[in-house]
């Protein structure tokens, strides 16, 4: 070491002596192992925190701070009117303005929870002075409740597998755009709270679980309090945790830990729930939620047969004893249940319930549920496109979750089998799902790459070059070694499925991007497109025409619309709906979709006795917007058909053809909606080249171009045609 | 309209029957230019007065009958000095209540600075601005209509003194005139309407004209507009101005017809609102355009050293009757409007509304100072209802105050700057940043005091026992960890001691530095006993202890090792050993030493990880 006699340069010394002198402080600023360790979990956990609302803000970036789409906006108006006027004014809101002439309840139809969570970090902020506008913390709501989801995906990763699998399942759900697409910026909807509170009372159940401890069960519970007060799909929760209770009975891991987290988590939920006032006694009543209870009593059953054994101390004694016990708790529970459901105190269940379980249930009974485009079953471009390669990775982390069984890992395959099954059954429930993925995909992903590096770091331990650091890779090359002996070209394979891995990586994070900015950030109330030299032409009909009917009509003007715009016109045209986009009743919006599909005097009728004054349908025939009320004008005619024979679907119809062109069906071309979107189209030339009154959005010539209105006169058009509101004419003098 | 002729015959009889002079004034010559190209009335008189008593007369009248006043949105009057184009002089005008004076008339006086002496004259003009004086007729018209309005006054020059010789100039937007008062002399000349010369007509002569023409100039009418200027000392002004707008010309009747509106553009909705142009001052940054729903994308921004133009379209075209509100928005440079004056600072601003032809029923200009600015005064040029009051925004304790400034009935020439006075002490700057500094500090300091404080509500359970046994045993082993360091530290003065001596060949400094690390290596290991004692007692280090145990022996053979190297060597440097004999003799200690040195170092990283 020291021997090399007088071979240093002379000018040497001083540098080293200096070296020597800054080695102590370094070595003192030098963290431990773990520290690092610890230090860099908290700051990826940070980038992603910041990674998952940042990647949410296109919507601002492209458009603006504003409200998305349709439900967004009646809870941005219950939001406002709760900051505004406090919380018992809001719990006991009658709103008159929809639903004319029945009117809502508010206070007992709405989940409170996104409200009431907006409206208090409203009030915080103004506390912390802290100026801002309402309508900006509901916008932000959902990515930060995003980012939230993120910390608790990790330690839901940490508590199933390990910490390195709960960042990557981090930074997975971060941008994962199934979950993406209903919490960008804007969305202010139930989902957006109600993903995090899901996957919190499910991080605390299992955790309650795992330790058996009182205090998590308790945590558990509140979860499953905010889960409630926010969105309904909390009947998954109370049917998925008994399902995955039953399934740990059955396979024996009973224990005293599971009893307690289930039993204080099941009573303090159910009535925490029932303070929620549009819940109310459902969770006693309602055939939904028999499950839970049912588990409940079973567990009880099971803990006094546990005790019986204990006491009896005699196998062939209990065993008689087992026989008559389970006898009676089955009698006596089925009994219950047949006096419940006969004397309709447990109500049975509902049909989006069964719409849920037979996807093809809906469509034969239940129309409205059937013609929301969310409801319909899950294409398999829509898995791959919300997904991208956790569909791959899914199989794979349900391989590892099975390898190395426990209860927490049998609860996220449960949650990731039933959860996916009702992917595929609905469009929107992808959303439920994602986070069930995105966790046992992160368990694939983490696994795969903990193995691979170990026998990178395990080659690299061998060779005496490197000065190899830990006793976790020694240990790790021990266990290497001893597994099996280094395969030929072990070492450069593992390289390369490092690479392959993170190249598939690197190409979800782009396709996440890529779908975030393209597909999910548009609000669907202002439209965009290209225009003919590559720039961007906006449409803002929408607020045009909300706007004008908020100015420039009677302030007690009802409006009729079909159900869709119903939110919209409360919120932003400020003025009283028929219908609205709560279909709660099927009669009132059948009773629109009648008028709609009547003869204009039919329709006059219909539209006297509802005391409407301004009628508003949405037409794309000038623009080609093809979401547009003649395209959805067959499910008008099928819902309004549904209550009112007298509207038969196939006279809309030409040999089984939905057509608006010359060969359509004559009560197609006379009634209302026809009229009312076609009004003198026929005098407009929308394409070069092609005749006058030609539809883009259908590609076609319309049949009747010479529409005359009697009963009502045109009172507004936006300026690219996509909303049209015309006036109901006041009944004309009988002399 | 009857009821309008009604009032006017009045009004004619009224003035018959009070002729009365009301001083030794005599107005010789009166050229009146009665502007109606848009909404707003704008009224030029040009009066020659004359002093005919003999006393000197400080003030001249002006008389406008109850009627218009009611609209009187500004009255000006100033004379030229001196001849040709001298500069303007403005009169102070005050409104008066002269006794003997018919009540259906208000008056103003026009006080002269030095008086007019006996056998001057002086001349004066007066601009009267009126706004809702064009009454739309008819009051509905569809979409393809023309707008038709009335406009009524009188031939003849109202005034209390006798006129000797007046004309008057209707100027008109041109297009068609419907039909207008023929009587007395007037006539048509392209579109002006010239009524006059008359010679010779005493005090309040009144003779009604009607005129009906068409304007299709849209009538903008602001309901309210509450200006927002907010000023931060941080460097910018920030101006927000709400708009409650109305088209009060003629009422659109039977609907709206956007294919009318889009293909006939001439035909469909000439007298619409399709676009306001706003001027705003030089320099403007950051300018928004929304309403309560959100931005409004229809608008264009020119601007160049000189000024910035806001083209904004509002969402829809606006209709007679129809109204919209929106929201404009801009940011201004501080060092443009603000300035100091003996160590106080004023704002200098513009007053009104910066759109064209926009007249404003209700104007608030508010106007919001930084938090602890004092003494806060205001100068405007006109007459305005003050009031003050608080504003909190971001991050204020007492909150800002407010000068509100309100004025009915406002027109573009009251666009005129206006000043507001106050004091702010430059440290009050500091007071926000150092608020939200502290404010962090603390979130960081609760976090350490959490961090450290013990929150069990249990001090006897097992478990916390535990814990506190543990975190005792983890202290004792970082205790260890320490010692060993130092250790190692001492064993590297020795190997560079060695160093040293190779190349200097001092075996005597060599020597005492072996002692001095030997004392130390000795004084440490007598601190690792009790630690270790410790250990070796506590429960909780069963797990670890062997692993401790294995370092420090690794160690205490590690030293011995050196030791016996550091013997040799410098026993070979006594006896002058070849540097090559020397290397063969350390080589097996030196091999055994490096063998410990990563035994230990990797003993050193197992503890650490648990």
């Amino acid at each position: 070491m020291g021997a090399k006699t007088g071979s240093s340069p002379p000018v040497a010394p001083p540098p080293a002596s200096s070296a020597t002198a800054l080695f102590p402080s370094i070595n003192a600023l030098k963290l431990k192992t773990k520290q690092q360790e610890l230090l860099i979990r908290v700051s990826i956990l940070a980038l992603v925190y910041v990674l998952a609302f940042a990647i949410r803000l296109f919507s601002v970036l492209r458009y603006e701070s504003m409200i998305h789409e349709f439900d967004p906006y009646f809870n941005y108006r219950t939001t406002l009117f709760l900051t505004e006027k406090g919380f018992y004014e809001f719990w006991n809101w009658f709103d008159s303005e929809s639903w004319y002439p029945l009117g809502r309840i508010i206070g007992g139809t709405l989940y409170p929870g996104l409200m009431v969570t907006a409206a208090l970090i409203y009030w915080t902020l103004h506390f912390l002075r802290f100026a801002v506008h309402i309508r900006e913390v509901c916008v932000l709501t959902a990515p930060f409740f995003a980012s939230n989801t993120t910390i608790v995906a990790y330690f839901f990763g940490k508590e199933i597998w390990d910490s390195g699998a709960g960042l990557v399942a981090a930074a997975l759900i971060a941008i994962c755009p199934g979950y993406i697409s209903r919490s960008v910026a804007g969305s202010y909807d139930n989902e957006g709270v109600a993903i995090f509170a899901l996957l919190l009372t499910f991080y605390l159940f299992v955790k309650a679980v795992n330790t058996g401890s009182l205090a998590w069960a308790l945590a558990s519970a509140f979860g499953y309090f905010y889960m409630v007060s926010a969105w309904g799909g909390y009947v998954f929760i109370i049917n998925l945790v008994p399902l995955y209770v039953l399934v740990l009975l059955v396979t024996g891991r009973y224990s005293m830990r599971l009893y307690v987290a289930y039993n204080c988590m099941y009573v303090l939920g159910m009535l925490l729930a029932m303070q929620i006032r549009f819940v109310g006694f459902q969770h006693v009543q309602s055939g939904e939620h028999m499950a839970a209870m049912g588990v409940f009593f079973l567990l009880q059953v099971f803990y006094f047969l546990d005790w019986v054994k204990f006491t009896l101390n005699d196998p062939k004694l209990f065993y008689s004893f087992l026989r008559i016990a389970l006898t009676c708790a089955i009698s006596v529970g089925s009994l219950a249940l047949g006096v419940g459901m006969a004397t309709g105190y447990i109500s049975p269940w509902t049909g989006r319930f069964y719409s849920l379980l037979d996807p093809t249930y809906a469509k034969d009974h239940i129309p409205i549920i059937a013609s929301v485009s969310e409801h319909q079953p899950t294409a398999w471009s829509s898995f791959m496109f919300d997904f991208h390669i956790l569909l791959f990775l899914f199989p794979a982390g349900l391989y590892f979750c099975f390898k190395r069984l426990s209860d927490a890992t049998i609860f996220i395959v449960m949650y990731g089998l039933t959860s996916m099954y009702f992917a595929g059954v609905m469009v929107r429930l992808i959303l439920v799902a994602a986070p069930a993925v995105c966790l046992i995909s992160s368990i694939a992903v983490s696994a795969t790459l903990k193995n691979l590096t170990m026998l990178i770091r395990a080659k690299n331990n061998a060779t005496p070059m490197g000065s190899s650091k830990g006793t976790a890779s020694l240990k790790a090359s021990a266990k290497a070694s001893s597994f099996d002996q280094p395969l030929p070209y072990q070492r450069n394979v593992a390289i390369a499925l490092l690479l392959g891995a993170f190249y598939l990586l690197s190409r979800y994070a782009i396709h996440c991007t890529w779908v975030t900015s393209e597909a999910y950030s548009s609000p669907s109330i202002v439209l965009a497109a290209r225009g003919a030299h590559g720039g961007r032409v906006i449409f803002d009909d929408y607020r045009e025409a909300y706007f004008w009917l908020r100015k420039n009509t009677p302030a007690d003007a009802k409006i009729m619309s079909w159900w869709d715009y119903g939110y919209q016109i409360t919120a932003m045209g400020n003025r009283t709906v028929i219908v609205d986009n709560n279909t709660w009743n099927n009669t009132h919006i059948a009773t629109v979709g009648r008028a709609m599909s009547s003869y204009e005097d039919e329709a006059y009728d219909i539209m006297k006795s509802l005391d409407v004054d301004y009628v508003l349908v949405v037409f794309g025939g000038v623009t080609g917007y093809s979401s547009d009320d003649i395209n959805k004008f067959l499910w008008m005619v099928r819902i309004g058909g549904g209550v009112f024979p007298v509207i038969k679907e196939p006279e809309y119809l030409v040999n089984g053809e939905y057509r608006v062109d010359k060969g359509a069906a004559p009560k197609m071309l006379n009634c209302l909606m026809y009229k009312l979107s076609y009004y003198r189209f026929g005098e407009v030339t929308t394409e070069y080249g092609k005749p006058p009154g030609y539809d883009r959005a259908r590609g076609v010539e319309i049949g009747n171009k010479d529409v005359k209105l009697e009963y009502l006169e045109e009172a507004f058009t936006t300026s690219n045609w996509i909303i049209r509101i015309y006036k109901v004419k006041p009944p004309k003098n009988r002399w | 309209m009857r009821k309008v002729f009604g009032c006017a015959l009045f009004l004619l009889h009224l003035a018959t029957w009070m002729t009365t002079a009301r001083s030794d004034l005599v107005i010789s010559k009166v050229d009146r230019r009665i502007d109606l190209t848009s909404h707003i009335v704008r009224v030029l008189s040009t009066l020659k007065v004359e002093n005919a008593g003999r006393v000197v007369v400080s003030e001249i009248l002006l008389a406008i009958p109850n009627m218009q006043a009611k609209n009187l949105a500004n009255l000006k009057a100033f004379y030229n000095e001196g001849k040709g184009k001298g500069s303007a002089i403005n009169l102070p005008v005050t409104e008066v209540h002269p006794e003997g004076m018919p009540p259906e008339l208000s008056f103003y006086s026009l006080s002269l600075h030095e008086g007019l002496e006996k056998g001057k004259s002086l001349t004066v003009n007066v601009l009267t601005i009126f706004t809702h004086s064009l009454q739309p007729f008819p009051e509905e018209i569809s979409q393809s209509d023309v707008q038709l309005v009335v406009y009524q006054d009188s031939a003849y020059y109202l005034s209390p003194y006798e006129v000797k010789s007046q004309s008057l100039n209707v100027l008109l937007p041109g297009g068609r005139v419907e039909s207008y008062t023929k009587h007395p002399s007037g006539k048509l000349v392209d579109s002006e309407i010239k009524y006059g010369p008359y010679e010779k007509l005493p005090p309040f002569s009144y003779s009604p004209i009607v005129l009906h023409f068409e304007n299709n100039n849209p009538f903008v009418v602001a309901h309210e507009l509450v200006r927002e200027i907010e000023v931060s000392h941080w460097g910018s002004i920030q101006v927000t101005e709400h708009y409650n707008l109305a088209h009060k010309g003629a009422t659109n009747k039977g609907g709206f017809s956007r294919l009318d509106y889009q293909s006939r553009s001439y035909m469909g909705g000439r007298s619409s609102l399709r676009q306001l142009i706003a001027r705003l001052p030089p320099r403007a940054h950051s300018i928004y355009y929304r309403d309560d729903i959100g931005n409004i994308s229809t608008s264009h921004l020119w601007g160049d050293s000189r000024k910035t133009q806001l083209e904004i379209e509002p969402r829809f075209p606006i209709f007679g009757g129809w109204r919209t509100s929106f929201t404009i928005g801009y940011g201004l440079p501080l060092q443009d409007f603000l300035f100091v004056s003996e160590g106080n600072r004023f704002l200098n601003i513009t007053f009104g509304c910066p759109m064209d032809e926009v007249v404003i029923d209700d104007l608030i200009v508010k106007v919001v100072l930084p938090e602890g600015s004092k003494e806060v005064s205001v100068s405007v040029p006109f007459h305005t209802k003050q009031r003050h009051e608080t504003k909190y925004s971001h991050l204020d304790i007492i909150g800002r105050p407010v000068v509100a400034l309100e004025k009915n009935n406002v027109v573009p020439e009251h666009n005129t700057y206006f000043q507001v006075h106050y004091k702010f002490n430059n440290l009050s700057l500091l007071w926000e940043p150092l608020m939200l500094i502290s404010g962090f500090l603390l979130l960081f300091v609760a976090c350490i005091a959490y961090m450290h404080a013990d929150m069990s509500i249990s001090k006897s359970s097992a478990s916390y026992i535990a814990k506190l046994q543990w975190d005792e045993v983890q202290a004792t082993v970082q205790q260890v960890q320490n010692v060993i360091k130092r250790c190692l530290s001492a064993h590297e003065k020795l190997e560079t001691s060695l160093q040293d001596l190779s190349r200097t060949g001092d075996v005597q400094s060599c020597k005492a530095t072996r002692k001095i690390a030997d004392g130390l290596l000795k004084e440490l290991s007598k601190e690792l006993k009790p630690l270790m004692g410790f250990l070796q007692s506590s429960p909780q280090a069963a797990q670890i202890w062997p692993k401790v145990e294995e370092l420090v022996a690794k160690e205490k053979e590690m030293q011995e090792k050196l030791m016996q190297k550091h013997v040799a060597v410098v026993d070979c440097f006594e006896k002058k050993y070849s540097g090559r004999e020397i290397e063969n003799r350390v080589a097996p200690y030196q091999q055994k030493l490096s063998a410990l040195k990563q035994e230990v170092d990797d003993l050193l990283d197992y503890i650490d990880e648990i």
